[in-house]
């Protein structure tokens, strides 16, 4: 393979984490909204928020994404189809992310919320300085975990016309006639990101661990 | 913009078959998935050390790379080195590949989880090693891993739809083509989401029923 394909594989393994990257952080914020709804004692909110979970973890993503990518324009919106991407992607995260949030508040001990009561801090004061604290740290091993599947799931965008890592090698592997090098080559970069993306996680808890010495 | 649900039930007899490859190469998939995976664990936990070695770094490319990318190589890739499959056989065995890595490590947890007394009293009182994996370590193993496997099963059904990319006949790929050529590529997709959620949630209900059901077997730690 000449430098000049490696560098268009590399362009667009930039792309690939670029996109994910954007899809995560939409899909958290989403997905807190959505597990704030899930936690709160009204039906009004709960309800929608659990039937939003069920579905979007219910239904496959190359569906969702298929399915987004051609209703956007029946509705009117005419947007490139990285944004449709995105918006599958961060739709079906949030889903997921909002399941790990959920585990993660509901496992602040209540005895730390007890005691905040007890010192007379605000139901805010106790989001901002006990609960969402711990949740974010209990819940980081779900994220980067999250963050792996959502690189990985990045590869189905192909389909929707986004040319990211997969679709790279599929054009470069049909007009080089070469498909073994190029899906090869693009297998190994997506493992060499997962595997910096996990490493990046383990030492991220890691320094957590030693800021929180009790 | 209007949406027209009715061509889509015109075409029935077609949607049937399709729904029948999705079912079917679903379970086959999953059954072979977890036979490969066991005997990758068990390999590991029992075999020598390159062998381990070697398997683990099978476990982590398979877990490491895309499902996509994984049946590109070998529906495409394939061919060049003398292994030419049509699309079902490619789909089943690629799906194969790819669960057997995730239940292998699920399969290992099992194992690392068993508790190390009750291999020693079953040596105790004479059983012989086949009889231990057979009677001990392997109920034993799957009552601890089950809500993992069910839940690894549902994650195939839903990586089902993605052999429609390789033209595998399966629901995404023939619903899809009927909403195209219909005109109603919308209509078809949202059945063929709401139907992959019913689908999910009676399975994942199905799967519950059976921990239920299995609970009474399980050990006391």
């Amino acid at each position: 393979m000449s430098t000049r394909l490696f560098e268009l594989m590399l362009w667009a393994a930039g792309k690939t984490v670029l996109l994910s990257a954007i899809s995560i952080a939409i899909g958290l914020a989403i997905g807190l909204l959505v597990c704030a709804a899930k936690l709160s004692p009204r039906r009004l909110l709960s309800i929608p928020a659990t039937v939003y979970v069920s579905l979007f973890r219910g239904v496959p993503l190359l569906v969702q994404l298929l399915l987004i990518y051609n209703l956007l324009p029946v509705l009117g919106i005419l947007v490139p189809s990285e944004v449709a991407a995105i918006a599958g992607l961060s739709l079906c995260t949030a889903a997921y992310q909002a399941e790990n949030l959920r585990g993660g508040f509901n496992s602040v001990p209540r005895g730390l919320i007890e005691a905040a009561d007890m010192v007379g801090m605000s139901p805010w004061q106790q989001l901002r300085r006990i609960r969402a604290p711990i949740a974010f740290r209990l819940t980081l091993p779900a994220l980067v975990n999250e963050m792996i599947l959502i690189l990985k799931a990045s590869s189905l965008i192909s389909v929707v016309g986004v040319i990211e890592l997969t679709r790279m090698a599929q054009n470069l592997s049909a007009s080089t006639f070469r498909p073994l090098l190029f899906y090869s080559v693009a297998g190994a970069i997506y493992l060499v990101i997962c595997w910096l993306v996990a490493g990046g996680g383990s030492l991220a808890e890691r320094l957590m661990r030693t800021g929180s010495s009790r | 913009m209007s949406i027209d649900f009715s061509v889509v039930w015109q075409q029935l007899p077609q949607i049937l078959s399709a729904f029948w490859n999705t079912i079917w190469i679903w379970i086959v998939a999953t059954i072979l998935a977890v036979l490969l995976g066991f005997v990758v664990a068990g390999l590991r936990r029992y075999g020598p050390l390159w062998l381990n070695l070697l398997l683990r770094l099978y476990v982590e490319v398979i877990r490491g790379t895309p499902f996509l990318i994984q049946l590109f190589l070998l529906y495409f890739g394939g061919p060049f080195i003398g292994l030419s499959l049509e699309p079902i056989p490619a789909g089943l065995l690629g799906m194969t590949v790819y669960g057997s890595a995730y239940f292998s490590e699920i399969f290992r947890a099992g194992f690392a989880a068993i508790p190390p007394g009750h291999v020693e009293a079953a040596e105790c009182v004479g059983l012989s090693r086949g009889q231990i994996v057979r009677r001990i370590l392997v109920p034993e193993m799957t009552m601890l891993v089950l809500p993992q496997l069910v839940n690894m099963a549902i994650i195939l059904m839903k990586e089902t739809a993605i052999l429609s990319i390789i033209t595998v006949p399966e629901l995404t790929l023939v619903v899809g083509a009927i909403g195209s050529q219909q005109y109603a590529f919308v209509e078809a997709m949202t059945m063929l989401a709401l139907f992959y959620w019913a689908l999910v949630e009676i399975s994942d209900w199905l799967g519950r029923l059976a921990e239920k059901k299995l609970s009474k077997f399980r050990f006391a730690v």
